[in-house]
């Protein structure tokens, strides 16, 4: 099986595991609460979602790789309050935005560089890297909220293109970029290479390590959008905005139903999973439970889809 | 069998600390230069107290990295278990009671990750991963808010009381050092426990039971976190749910700057107790210079990349 390259979107066996947890999520939510299974609740759920799913999108490339980013909820913390700064200083949405893309880009490359050039374990690189993100947020924000935004960021957030909120706009367009990027181009070929089959590449004539930094740099850019995103949803900029994102990003991926080795991802499987966390989360708002219990269920979550994928591997 | 195993041997275990008792022996002159108060008996003493914390909540870690996994909820099992015990302790005066309630909720969280990973096989990372994020939910979800503070003066002793002048958690962390190397180096399973990480597959062809030894390493690696955190509880005098996320960073950092590898099969305490002392040194020194406590994570995730970069390294060039 590691010889091959798997291309193609989910087969349809992987469809139940986390197409279950949704339709039993769903109904269990639409009975325990009757403002559940209503349009605009289901709307705002995709909403809720959006940032997540900007981050989950370019993490499903990189568990794609056998790799993990930590540091994307650090990065996206970092990156609100660069746009947060840049906003309040000169008042020009597009230099804001800006400055979260650089921010998001700089630690991009950086754990790129420390991946693919320095051969550091991802997963460490990368715990590396949310600790600077994570104490340069703290110690340059002292700790306290940026605000007084410029009027216009607000609509980035809540408003609407003909009836449609922006932020669902703005996921449309990431998963058709993404998913074009991962199953219509070289690229993507590389991407399920660089987990299934390494050597391959290199006889390829494709230099591994770029793809493997690229891989990194574009988590890091997508944080940069999230941030963007993120600011204008709090009005501010806040040194703990994204803190526990990375943990919801990985959850959404494994929930999707994207292995951890060898290469075989489904990138609608993390939209998929993306919803189930954000449905998990909007339901036990509405039902008034305490959300420290939300992210004990986000962790049960995660260990049934293990525990589906296990079964499964158990019986083929 | 004795080909797997990567024990390190006296001369070698010496040569390869060499680099990081000179680092420590740099810093500690460095230090002294630039700090009145640095070489102080009672500077020394609190250095010692907080590496002896440190050490004592990365020591069954260091098991779980020998081989080559990670258990990164045990910042998240020290909180909970403090929260328990210290409400335990508050309500009916039973400082036992509460040691009881402490190790065994660290074994049973670490009993949880074990099955996880040994059974289910789900990467260690992302089992103690989830495991991280349960158990501060639950930890949250306890105190609701709440802090406990004001202990029982038997009890605090653990933590601040001293014996021939020297604190108590100082004599733990001895008592956890010797034993745990002793174990280590002269025992079968700590011999297993080296083959594991070495090669897991020739572990297992050579009679070792994998699984089991597994899921004693992670049941210790709780155990510990639940000893750490009463030594925590007795020296805070206090408990929220928030106390344990602090601690995981530093805890990994300690026992990856102490060289034992991520790749598993190397590494020993002894060096997991250089890394805190080394670890703690840093943070001492920034608080004796007066640089603000914000910067100390950004500290640690740069030592943490540093010593992972060398043992990338080293490890490479071992393998030729």
């Amino acid at each position: 099986m590691s010889a091959t390259v798997d291309r193609r979107p989910g087969p349809l066996a992987r469809l139940p595991g986390v197409a279950a947890m949704l339709i039993v999520l769903v109904v269990v939510f639409a009975l325990a609460s009757p403002d559940f299974a209503t349009l605009p609740n289901l709307s705002n759920v995709l909403v809720q979602s959006s940032v997540l799913l900007l981050l989950a999108l370019p993490m499903t490339f990189v568990i794609m790789t056998e790799g993990l980013d930590i540091s994307v909820g650090a990065v996206l913390t970092l990156g609100t309050l660069s746009v947060a700064a840049t906003a309040l200083a000169t008042g020009s949405l597009v230099l804001a935005f800006l400055a979260g893309l650089g921010t998001g880009l700089a630690f991009g490359f950086f754990n790129g560089w420390l991946v693919a050039y320095l051969d550091l374990p991802p997963f460490v690189a990368t715990l590396g890297s949310f600790s600077i993100a994570q104490g340069l947020a703290l110690a340059l924000s002292g700790g306290q909220s940026i605000t007084g935004m410029p009027p216009g960021l607000l609509a980035i957030y809540s408003g609407t293109v003909l009836h449609i909120p922006v932020p669902i706009l703005i996921i449309v367009i990431a998963y058709a970029v993404m998913h074009g990027l991962l199953y219509r181009t070289p690229f993507g070929t590389y991407i399920f290479a660089l987990g299934g089959n390494r050597e391959a590449l290199v006889l390829a004539g494709i230099p591994p390590r770029l793809m493997l930094a690229a891989v990194y740099a574009l988590s890091g850019l997508m944080a940069g959008i999230g941030a963007l995103l993120l600011t204008a949803r709090l009005n501010a900029g806040h040194p703990t905005a994204g803190i526990g994102m990375e943990f919801d990003a990985i959850a959404a991926v494994a929930v999707g139903g994207t292995a951890f080795e060898r290469g075989n991802g489904w990138l609608f499987g993390t939209v998929l999973g993306v919803f189930a966390i954000g449905i998990l989360r909007n339901g036990m708002d509405l039902l008034a439970l305490p959300s420290s219990l939300e992210v004990a269920c986000i962790g049960l979550l995660v260990i049934a889809a293990f525990l589906i994928e296990a079964i499964k591997g158990e019986q083929p | 069998m004795s080909a797997i195993l990567r024990r390190p041997q006296l001369p070698e275990a010496l040569l390869q600390s060499l680099p990081r008792l000179l680092a420590l022996l740099l810093l500690c002159l460095s230090l002294s230069l630039l700090s009145d108060v640095f070489l102080t008996w009672g500077n020394a003493i609190n250095v010692l107290r907080q590496t002896s914390l440190l050490f004592i909540g990365a020591s069954g870690l260091t098991l779980v990295v020998l081989t080559a996994g990670l258990d990164l909820s045990v910042g998240s099992t020290i909180g909970l278990a403090a929260c328990v015990a210290g409400t335990v302790i508050k309500a009916t005066g039973e400082p036992l009671l509460g040691a009881l309630c402490a190790i065994g909720i660290g074994a049973a969280a670490g009993l949880l990750n074990g099955l996880m990973v040994a059974m289910l096989r789900i990467p260690s990372f992302i089992a103690t991963y989830g495991m991280l994020w349960v158990l501060q939910g639950l930890a949250y979800f306890y105190m609701a808010g709440q802090a406990v503070f004001g202990f029982p003066h038997g009890f605090r002793q653990l933590g601040r009381g001293l014996f021939l002048g020297i604190p108590i958690p100082i004599f733990v962390m001895a008592a956890v050092l010797t034993l745990g190397s002793f174990i280590l180096r002269s025992t079968t399973v700590g011999q297993q426990i080296y083959a594991i990480g070495g090669n897991a597959v020739s572990a297992r062809l050579s009679g070792v039971p994998v699984r089991r030894r597994l899921l004693l390493v992670y049941v210790l690696s709780g155990t510990m976190a639940g000893v750490a955190s009463l030594v925590f509880l007795a020296q805070l005098n206090s408990a929220q749910a928030d106390i344990g996320s602090t601690l995981t960073l530093p805890a990994i950092a300690a026992v990856l700057v102490g060289g034992t590898s991520l790749f598993g099969g190397v590494g020993s305490l002894s060096g997991t107790f250089i890394g805190a002392l080394l670890l703690t040194l840093v943070l001492n020194g920034m608080n004796l210079l007066d640089v603000d406590a914000a910067w100390q994570p950004l500290a640690t995730g740069c030592i943490i990349l540093a010593a992972v970069y060398l043992d990338t390294r080293a490890s490479r060039s071992r393998r030729g």
